[in-house]
């Protein structure tokens, strides 16, 4: 029965591809066992992945101990959540008073609300929502946080802390730096010599120095500075020191895109009689930040990164505070469990950032 | 008709405000008189303030005794050495981490950009993993888990890690033999010298022959034999001019050979670990900007795939690779300075930290540190640059 039929030429219908090259099976040998050096390093990297993933899973989730209020109740041998939820108030607000914590939480929530229509394509007002974001937010935010006026009791910095003292030093940082480090930038690039001078020294200087170097300066040099009986708070100053160091990164980086911008822009705004700022403000900076858009948000990221730093000069941002607590008589030897959380909210923080960077990179990304 | 005009455009006269070159030495001067007003109104209040406290002024500390122990030294240190010693201490620690982190840092690095560019999926998924996590995890953080949660539970010496009886492992640090070195063991180094200058000319004379008949020579095999087998040589020759000291407990602690402390271990560690995954972008991105063509083209031209890569595509990707690797280099070199928190004795603890306490000099300690630093990446930058104009492309 199974007599050969005879095809036409081209007239032979299409076979279906070998059942070893689709499908799991056939994605496998492409993928993993393709050759004898590739089934070795897939063996050795399932090998690696069975030493480290199972005990992982086994200490943070099987046997670990979610609830309690006390290390007592921490004895399944896993890892020990119960520290985190009994610090949780103090790792997110430091010494804040417990009672005025709501003041902390309206502060990060106004600004969350402020910023959605911000990411909103349709919403048309962006300029005025940004300049009330820039000039008008941070003085109720301070009053909110600092009070001792409109009937909000007073609360210093020491107390600040947590994760919303990162927080904190992370956005005035970020919004700070930003301003000063675009004047740098156009300054590096100025035709003056005494202000491109001044400006490529500041920029060298800041950046060739680490930032602990920085805030040593902003904690110990600084006071010194001043004439007697002026001091300012060791938060501001440490926040100067931030916001200085970050504005240099952010002019090399505003710098590259500039450079980027070809020589015909400037000399057709030239041309139709535009003067210097309009030039800049209107034709080139619009530009020139589009193209390092991924630049800024990785100095950003890196900026979030680096506010751990000032546990060095006394303050307690979240790592100071999480460092703190496992150093604390009652729950010693949960330091892994402290760390660990710490880990996950930072590195949160930062993948998330660096996603959304990815993302705008690929919208602006016009193509040619 | 007004004839007399002058055929030529009317005199354009510019009021000295809105000439650009006058204005251009206006906002120069403005600029200069605000500085120097800040930099006197700065030095003024300082001056006041240093007189008001008490405070010596200028670097005589330098040679003052300092008075206080340092765990780990490179050059001779005691408690009656001066601050100048102390600073040339942890300065020498600095450079120390700085040079086994970057070694450390590009190995890992390299190995995992390449290991992301594989054909194996899990290889690749593996090394991004790894970037995703240790890039996205403060440095300090990092530091602070090496050196607390996994360094300082080590077991107590009593109860150490022992690796043949002579490497220990314990929360007080790596415990190893150390060398002594008896007479005639400078024949040795002589050996190996003579064996280094050997392979250049070596491999020079191999290029040159190459150049001119084609003919190729394997310098590779030649050079291990003559690094290895010259000073062993001279080793055998000389009878075996090296003893080792074991450590060995004493009491509490372990006694006699070298012991690598916990600090620069964790700091080592975090600093390579976390260098690494930058680094590893890095070469990802450099070996990708070559195009597929050239890889083709070479194939085509039928030259191998080891010869390929060191011929063809490394020399292509290493100049769009340096420049951003030479900046982390600086940015490890200055992370270095996070040791601060551990207590590693480099630069920042021992004199900013240390050093800055007991004297007060604060102005000083400061702006010596920060000096230090920006001559270590202009150093670096320096060669970096040069390094990158003799590997630039010359355009014909």
């Amino acid at each position: 029965m199974t007599a050969e039929t005879q095809y036409l030429p081209g007239a032979h219908p299409n076979l279906p591809p070998p059942a070893s090259t689709i499908g799991v099976v056939g994605w496998m040998r492409a993928n993993l066992f393709s050759n004898t050096t590739n089934t070795l390093l897939t063996i050795i990297a399932f090998y690696i992945i069975y030493l480290l993933v199972p005990p992982a899973i086994s200490w943070t989730l099987i046997n670990a101990d979610f609830s309690g209020d006390s290390r007592e109740a921490c004895d399944s041998g896993g890892a020990c959540w119960v520290f985190i939820s009994v610090r949780m108030g103090q790792f997110m607000y430091g010494f804040y008073p417990a009672e005025e914590r709501w003041r902390v939480d309206i502060t990060f929530i106004l600004l969350v609300a402020l910023m959605i229509p911000m990411f909103i394509d349709s919403f048309r007002h962006k300029a005025w929502l940004g300049a009330i974001i820039l000039f008008v937010y941070p003085v109720i935010g301070f009053y909110l946080l600092a009070g001792g006026s409109f009937g909000l009791v007073e609360v210093e910095t020491p107390r600040w802390g947590g994760l919303s003292l990162t927080l904190i030093i992370a956005i005035v940082g970020i919004v700070g730096s930003f301003p000063i480090g675009l004047l740098l930038a156009l300054g590096r690039r100025s035709d003056m010599p005494a202000v491109s001078a001044f400006c490529t020294g500041f920029i060298e200087l800041w950046r060739g120095v680490p930032l602990i170097t920085v805030l040593f300066m902003s904690s110990v040099m600084f006071p010194l500075f001043l004439p007697e009986g002026v001091n300012f708070d060791k938060l501001v100053r440490a926040l100067v020191g931030v916001m200085l160091f970050s504005a240099a990164y952010m002019a090399e980086t505003v710098r590259g895109g500039l450079q980027a911008i070809p020589k015909g822009q400037y000399e057709a705004a030239e041309a139709l009689g535009l003067t210097y700022w309009k030039t800049m403000v209107f034709i080139i900076l619009p530009q020139a930040l589009k193209h390092v858009i991924p630049g800024i948000v990785g100095n950003f990221i890196g900026l979030f990164k680096d506010t751990t730093l000032v546990l060095i000069i006394g303050l307690f941002d979240f790592l100071g505070i999480v460092q703190a607590a496992s150093t604390d008589p009652k729950w010693l030897g949960y330091s892994v469990e402290g760390y660990a959380f710490c880990a996950m909210v930072y590195w949160v923080f930062c993948f998330s950032m660096s996603q959304y960077s990815q993302s705008i990179e690929r919208k602006l990304h016009t193509g040619h | 008709m007004a004839k007399e005009e002058s055929a030529g455009p009317p005199e354009v006269t510019t009021k000295p405000w809105n000439d650009p070159k006058v204005r251009s030495i206006f906002f120069q001067v403005v600029l200069l008189i605000l500085v120097v007003l800040a930099g006197m109104y700065i030095f003024g209040n300082t001056a006041d303030n240093l007189e008001r406290q008490g405070i010596a002024t200028g670097f005589s500390f330098f040679g003052t005794t300092a008075g206080f122990g340092i765990i780990t030294h490179l050059i001779e240190y005691n408690e009656a050495s001066s601050y100048g010693r102390a600073f040339a201490v942890g300065l020498l620690n600095t450079l120390l981490v700085a040079f086994c982190g970057i070694i450390a840092a590009t190995i890992l690095g390299v190995v995992i950009g390449i290991s992301r560019l594989s054909k194996n999926w899990m290889v690749s998924r593996m090394a991004m993993v790894y970037i995703e996590t240790f890039r996205n995890i403060p440095l300090l953080l990092q530091i602070f888990f090496w050196y607390f949660a996994v360094l300082r539970a080590l077991p107590q010496p009593k109860n150490s890690v022992n690796f043949l009886d002579s490497i220990f492992i314990n929360s007080r640090g790596i415990y190893m033999p150390s060398a002594i070195y008896e007479d005639g063991f400078s024949l040795v180094l002589w050996a190996l010298g003579i064996a280094v200058v050997a392979v250049v000319v070596m491999t020079r004379w191999a290029h040159k022959r190459q150049d001119q008949t084609g003919q190729q020579f394997h310098t590779i095999y030649y050079s291990i034999a003559l690094l290895i087998g010259l000073p062993l040589l001279a080793f055998t020759v000389t009878g075996f001019p090296l003893s080792w000291e074991i450590p060995a407990l004493k009491g509490f602690n372990f006694a006699g050979g070298t012991v690598i402390i916990p600090e620069f271990v964790a700091l080592w560690l975090s600093l390579s670990i976390y260098t690494a995954s930058f680094i590893a972008e890095i070469v990802r991105a450099g070996i990708q900007a070559v195009s597929h063509g050239q890889t083709e083209a070479a194939h085509a031209l039928g030259i191998k795939a080891g010869p390929t890569l060191q011929l063809v595509i490394l020399p292509q990707a290493l100049r769009v690779i340096i420049p951003p690797l030479s900046s982390q280099f600086l940015n490890l070199t200055k992370n270095s300075s996070l040791a601060t928190a551990i207590a590693y004795p480099e630069l920042v603890s021992v004199f900013t930290g240390t050093v800055l306490n007991q004297t007060g000099q604060a102005v000083e300690i400061i702006s010596v540190t920060m000096a230090v630093y920006l001559s270590i990446s202009l150093g670096i930058s320096a060669m970096m640059n040069w390094y990158n104009a003799k590997m630039a492309l010359v355009e014909r």
